[in-house]
This record gives structure tokens, sequence and C-alpha cells, in this order.
């Protein structure tokens, strides 16, 4: 669900502008280390460090934006996978050098360890609320994307970026603001995930593999898709992992394979 | 009546609600020069994909010389000769002119998927290609990449690549489209100049282009065939007229 | 230009031009002037061929693989397992890597070339990893974590030994690079690759002029994973050893960014790129691997904003 949390960023850059960022990851990162840093040295809440991280990495990956992804719109893929994974070794220097090769650990508030007892089972409340907010978000994105102008904006101008110029629609504006919006999602999930995806410098390398597993899986450019995905994903995950322990991920990846020669595009990818 | 060149039969095609193609029945007879014209929105480019298989019909058939070619991928159709070209040029940009000629000509040819010979060989192929450069007058700008020529001549590139195919029919999409008027001379002089034994359907806007071009002229409004008859008869309808009231009328 | 001249411009372009022979001649005589650092330049010289089967698919037919290491590393424990269990005839254990590294290109390249682009990109990535994991989780075979241990690699013909210093390893691998470099060349001007530069341009007019455009893919696809593999056998017999990084996405990564420093798409882009690239890496993660990544990253966004064709590219700006 996490997953969910940072790749839902992931799906809107890539489907909705057609972008490959690889270094998406950076900014989830980024959001766990502000996060973790804003409640280890500072001793902010937990609720109010996510708030403030997501509003952090938003605005960072602004000057990013404008300065080099902003070039390469809608030019060769080659480019955009180098310039991104580029950031990504980038960022994995300047993580280490400003906070240390270790782990970052994250003690999420009381008020969410231990479990909520729903009378059938009880769940661990982390979790719970980390689904809880998966299920949120989603709403409101595919409210706020699917059901505004905003989003008809986004969709237009990356169906054709001309004909939307024509149309009076400040393209150059609007694709800053969704890549923002990306990015802060991806903060919000790093540090809403930092105690299951631990936060360390290679934190982006090391998961650039599942969140492009969740799009992949979920479809470009659907809010809804990664939803789907990651829920998939997680319970098929759990129950090989019960099922056939010593067969670990690969299960995952084969049916995610499976899944792709099923549907090329993913779950909910736009043909 | 002999087998015309091309023929379609109930071509239909619709995007849940909205028919882009209403069983349309269309025949191209041989060496034609026929045109195809319409209001903006008509359907006319889909009326090529259709053709050329780029996309799938909802129903209908499509025959080719007298056969049907409705199953056949886009490849197979464009080996039993079926050419077009594309209203925004599509040519191998980087590539030289005589590059992009080439490659069709082997293609053509069957010497395409070629693995150990190099392509320097088959210096057959290449001739070929550059005769036809010559014929169509680009034979100067041949080493030149295509992105580097100005607009007209690429499309001159574009049929010359299309003719390479050694075609029995020729779709041309908009062949003058987005041509400065300095340079569409040169290819309504190319066009009329095609060999008589080959079909070719011409969509375009220009109605000069198209009245001193055509034989015969279809006008499709929104997916159908509204009329079809020698340019004279077009031009008098008084339907056709009410059709394009309202459209900005090139000429 | 008269008609024969321009014609005959095209015919001669496959002809061999005597500045080819420079990185040879580069590379023969590195023999005798570094010999202390031939184990280098002996998994330098694999490298540039894993680089020229990646070039393959990225610079002339466009496909963008964020996986190609998966074929270098079927290629890597194919001959790695051959040698660990009794066979270690070097030459049928590359044929061996090259062919299972074939299959599996082939095998993926069904699935992963129904797309392009995004899609295209993430599904190579899906495609690695499983593999990657795979390996991880055969590790009765593999080695697993610790990699494959026990390989024992006869001399070549009987004759030449693997010694520490490398001498065999760098005439070896030198040789077979020179063998699928000219099998490449020959690809590389045939209308068979003329027609995937045709395809890289403008698929859509690919498929107008009659070319079947999948199976040319498919085809360039599984020659490519099969030079990979040879190359990641090679890297498995000079070295005696493999192990999980052969797989990982930071070696499918990495070769990209020596293939952009040379030049994309062009033969000898590897030649440039790969030894700059290991060769400062090498100086570089000893003084201080964090920094490293900095400036390898550095360089990554700085070469895809300002010099996108790599140093083949500024030779070309320079000349006209």
């Amino acid at each position: 669900m996490v997953l969910y949390l940072i790749s839902v960023g992931l799906s809107v850059t890539m489907g909705l502008m057609g972008f490959v960022n690889l270094a998406h990851g950076v900014f989830a990162m980024a959001g766990g280390y502000v996060v973790t840093s804003l409640m280890s040295r500072w001793g902010v809440p937990f609720v109010p460090a996510l708030l403030g991280a997501a509003v952090a990495v938003s605005l960072g990956s602004v000057p990013i934006e404008r300065l080099l992804y902003r070039r390469l719109y809608g030019g060769e893929e080659l480019d955009q996978v180098l310039l991104t994974m580029g950031l990504v070794f980038m960022s994995v220097a300047g993580a280490t050098y400003v906070w240390g090769p270790l782990q970052q650990p994250l003690q999420p508030p009381t008020w969410l360890s231990g479990a909520v007892d729903l009378g059938v089972r009880s769940f661990p409340a982390y979790r719970s609320f980390l689904i809880l907010c998966g299920a949120v978000l989603v709403t409101a994105l595919w409210l706020g994307i699917e059901r505004t102008r905003f989003g008809a904006r986004v969709r237009a101008s990356v169906d054709n970026l001309r004909m939307a110029q024509s149309v009076g629609i400040d393209t150059s504006r609007l694709f800053m603001t969704t890549f923002a919006l990306g990015s802060g999602l991806a903060g919000l999930g790093g540090g809403l995930g930092a105690d299951l995806l631990a936060i360390n410098p290679s934190y982006a390398l090391q998961n650039l593999a599942y969140f492009l597993i969740v799009v992949a899986v979920g479809g470009l450019g659907s809010i809804r898709g990664p939803f789907v995905a990651a829920l998939l994903l997680g319970i098929a995950d759990s129950g090989f992992k019960y099922l056939l322990p010593e067969f670990g991920a690969f299960f995952i990846y084969t049916l995610t394979m499976a899944i792709l020669l099923w549907r090329p595009r993913g779950l909910f990818g736009r043909a | 009546m002999s087998t015309p060149a091309l023929e379609t039969r109930g071509l239909h095609k619709s995007f849940g609600a909205l028919t882009v193609a209403n069983h349309v029945d269309f025949r191209l007879e041989r060496g034609a020069r026929h045109a195809l014209i319409g209001p903006n929105g008509a359907g006319k480019t889909t009326f090529v994909e259709l053709v050329t298989g780029a996309l799938q019909p909802s129903a209908g058939q499509i025959h080719l010389d007298g056969a049907d070619i409705t199953d056949l991928p886009q490849a197979a159709r464009v080996k039993r000769g079926l050419a077009r070209t594309f209203q925004i040029t599509a040519l191998f940009r980087r590539l030289s002119v005589l590059e992009n000629v080439t490659l069709a000509v082997c293609e053509q040819q069957g010497v395409g998927a070629g693995l150990f010979r190099p392509a320097g060989h088959h210096r057959a192929a290449i001739e070929g290609a550059h005769t036809l450069l010559e014929q169509l007058g680009l034979e100067d700008e041949s080493v030149r990449p295509v992105n580097m020529l100005a607009y007209g001549r690429q499309r001159l590139v574009e049929i010359a690549v299309s003719l390479a195919l050694s075609p029995k029919v020729l779709l041309l999409d908009e062949p003058a489209a987005g041509v400065p008027s300095s340079e569409s001379g040169t290819i309504i002089e190319v066009i009329e100049r095609l060999p008589s034994d080959i079909a070719v359907l011409i969509i375009e806007h220009d109605m000069d282009l198209v009245f001193r071009l055509a034989q015969r002229i279809t006008v499709l409004v929104q997916g159908s065939i509204l009329v079809e008859g020698p340019p004279e008869a077009i031009a008098a309808d008084p339907e056709v007229r009410r059709v394009y009231l309202g459209e900005r009328y090139p000429g | 230009m008269t008609p024969s001249r321009a014609v005959d411009a095209f015919v001669r372009r496959h002809r061999y031009h005597p500045l080819e022979a420079l990185p040879w001649l580069a590379a023969v005589a590195s023999y005798f002037v570094f010999p202390d650092y031939l184990a280098l330049g002996a998994q330098i010289l694999a490298t540039i061929l894993f680089a020229l089967s990646t070039d393959l698919v990225l610079g002339y037919a466009g496909i963008v693989t964020l996986g190609h290491a998966a074929f270098l590393g079927t290629g890597a424990y194919t001959a790695g397992i051959l040698a660990a269990h009794g066979w270690g005839e070097p030459i049928t254990g590359l044929l061996a890597g090259a062919v299972a590294a074939a299959l599996s290109g082939f095998l993926s390249g069904l699935v992963v070339l129904r797309t392009t682009g995004l899609a295209l990109l993430m599904q190579t990535l899906v495609v690695a990893t499983l593999v990657a994991e795979a390996a991880n989780k055969a590790s009765f075979i593999t080695g697993g974590d610790d990699g494959l241990q026990g390989m024992e690699v006869w001399p070549i013909c009987g004759w030449f030994h693997f010694d520490l210093f490398g001498h065999t390893s760098y005439a070896y691998c030198l040789v077979v690079l020179f063998l699928c470099w000219l099998a490449a060349r020959r690809i590389v001007h045939s209308p068979f690759g003329r027609s995937l530069t045709g395809i890289r341009e403008n698929v859509r007019r690919m498929h107008a002029i009659g070319a079947p455009v999948a199976r040319r893919r498919l085809t360039i696809y599984t020659i490519s994973a099969a030079l990979a593999g040879v190359s990641g056998a090679l890297i498995a017999q000079t070295t005696q050893f493999v192990s999980l990084s052969f797989l990982s996405l930071e070696r499918s990564g990495t070769v990209l960014i020596m293939l952009i420093i040379g030049g994309v798409g062009r033969l000898y882009g590897p030649f440039i790129g790969v030894p700059l690239y290991m060769v400062a890496q090498n100086r570089f993660s000893e003084i201080d691997p964090v920094y490293w990544y900095f400036w390898i990253g550095l360089l990554m966004v700085l070469v895809v904003v300002f010099a996108r064709g790599g140093v083949l590219g500024l030779f070309d700006r320079f000349r006209r």
C-alpha cells in the first residue's frame, strides 16, 4: 500500500506527462528524510511532519522541473532515462553526504501502534492507516483529475500539446503543477511508508523496480490502476510468501509478467 | 465493367456511438484519377487508414484488384500493390533522400531482410531509387537528410517513397498540405505525370488541385458518401455547395 | 552530385576505412604498453562487447531497454555453471552462453516487443528483475548472494592457460570482440540493418512500405541478446566468478551511460565510452566511492542536456 502512495505520483507524471521519471523515488526518499528529520530532531508530530514533507518536496521539485525536466518533454525516452538516472545517482551521493549511510528509523506515533480490533480480526493499526490513506487518496485524486477541468486540461495537453497551447492552455505551468503534485505525493508516501520502506541513501535505486512494476501493472496515467495493482500485488505477495516461502518474490514478478502479457499497457492503461 | 483497382463494400467503422465510416461503398477504377473531398472531420483520412490496414473496420470488406484484403495486415497490403502518402510527412527524418527511397525499393524487391550482404551490393536497387529521384527532380538533394529539405521537397520525397513500392493503387493524403504555393506547382506536375496504369486516389482540400487532376470526385460527409461524379457535376451540385458553406473555400 | 557519384557513395559506404583500424591497433598496443592492467583491459573489452550489443537495439533499432543485463547474466551463468560442474572448455562455454542468452532474448522479446516507449521500457525492467530473482532463488545452482563458486576454466585450445596477470584473458577477449564486432558491422550495413534505422526513425512509414516490423525487431533483439550473452560468458570465464550483480539494474543502467558518453547509434561509440567510464570508475572508486556516484550522475545530466551525441557527436560538430 505504501507502494501505491508513492507510485500514484509516478503514474501521474509518467502517464499524464509522458515522461520517464526514474528519479521519482528520489522525491519519496526526500519526503522520508524530511519526516524523520523533523520528528527526531525537532520533535514535530507525525501528521504535521508528513504535511511538511509533502509541501517541501513539492516545492523543491519545481526548480528541478524548470531547469532540467522541462527540456526533455516530448523528447526521446533514452534522454529522459539517462537524465533521471543521473539524478538518482546524485541523490544517493547527496543523501549519504547529508545524512550518512545508515537507515533513518521512523517512530510511528503511539496512536498508530498496536492493533485495531474489527471484531473478525485485528489488524495492525499502522498498516490499516496506510490503507485508509490510500483509499482516501485514490478517491481524492480521481475526483480531482478525472472530474475537474484541471485534469481535463492535463489530459488534453498530453494528447496534443500544440492543440492545447493554441486553445490557450498554459501547458508549461500545467506540467509544472502536475509534476509538483506527483512529487509531493511521492514525498508524502515516502514519509508515510518510512517504516516499511527503509529510508537510506540507496532508497531510490533499491525501490525503483517496485515503483515501476506497480505503475506498469496498474497502467500508465491511471489513478485507480496503481491502487488496484498495489493491492493485488500486496495480497498476492503475502499469499505466496505464506504458501511457498522459499520462492519469495519470484512469483510476484511472474504474476507481473503474466499480467503484462495479457494487458501490455497495464490493467487500466490507456491504449 | 472491369474489376476495379480498389473497392470497398459496406466499409463501416464506429467508436462506440461515433461513426466515422458509414457503410461506405466505393470503387476506384484502374488507372483512375479520383479525388475524395469533404469538410474537415468528414472521415477522409480515416477511410485511408481503413483501406491501408492501419485501422480495423467494424464491418465491411476491402478488395484490391478483385482480391479480398480485409483481413490482411498493413505490410501484406503494401506487398500487393497498395501504397499511401501521409498527410503529415512521415519520412525517415535523419536519413538521406536516397536512403529513404532505397529502403522502400529494398522492401519492394524483397531484399529488406538480408543480413549478410551489405546494402551497397544491391546496386540495382540503389540505382532504381536514384532514377526515381531523377524523375521527380530530386536528384540534386539525394544525399541530404530529409529533415533539412524545404517542406515542399519533403512532400515530393514522400511521393517518391510510395512510388518506389511499384504500387497499383496510390493513395495521396493531402499531397499539397502545408506546402507554400510557390512549391505546390511541382507537386501538381508530378502527380499529373504519374504512370497511367496506377490508380490514384487523392484526398485534398485544395479545389484548384482537385479540379485540375481529378476525372472523378467523391464527396464524403460525416463518414458517408454524399455524392459522386465527374468534376463539372460536383462543381454544380447544390448539396456540395451547402456542405461547404461556412467552410473556408481554399483555392 | 552527379547521379553515379551519389549512388557510388551509397554503394561504397560499407567499405573499410583506414581509421577503423585505430581502435584495434590501440587495443593491441595496450597489451604491450600496459602489462599491469591486462585484467582490467580484458574486462573493458568484454564490456565493449556488451555495450555494442546494447547499441544494436538501442541506437539502431530505437528500443530503449533497462534490462539488457539479463542477457549478459544469462550468458555468464551458463558458462559459469558449465565450468563449475566439470565442463571448463572456454569456447564451447562461450557458445553455450550465447545460445542460452539468445533463447531468453527471443522469448522475452516475444512478450516485451509488443509495445513501445514507456510500456516497453518497464517491461524490460520487469523481465530483468524476474531473471535476477530467479537466479537468486535458484541459489543451489547459481550460488545466490555468494556468487558462483568453483569455476574451473580450461586452457583455450588446450594450450593457453588463464593466468593471474590476464595475458590470455586479454587476448581471448580481444579476439572474441573482434569477431563479434565484424558480425555487428556486417549487420549494421546490411539491408536489414538499414531497415532498423528506418524503424527507429519512423515506424509508421516502415509499416507503410511493407516491412515486417515486429519480425525485424525480434530478430535484432535476439541477436543482441546473444552478443550480450557472449560478453557475459567472457567476463565469467576471465574472472572465474559470477554474481548476481551481473543481472542488476545498475549494470543495465551503466551500459547506457557508457553508450551515451561515446555516442549512441554509432558502431564506435562503445570503443570510446566504455574505456573512459571504466578507467574513470576504477580510479574514482578507490578514492571515494560515494562521490563517484555524484560525479557520474552529474555527468549524465550534463551530457543529456549539452552533449547528447556523446564524444563522437562532438567530433561531428567539430568537423562541420
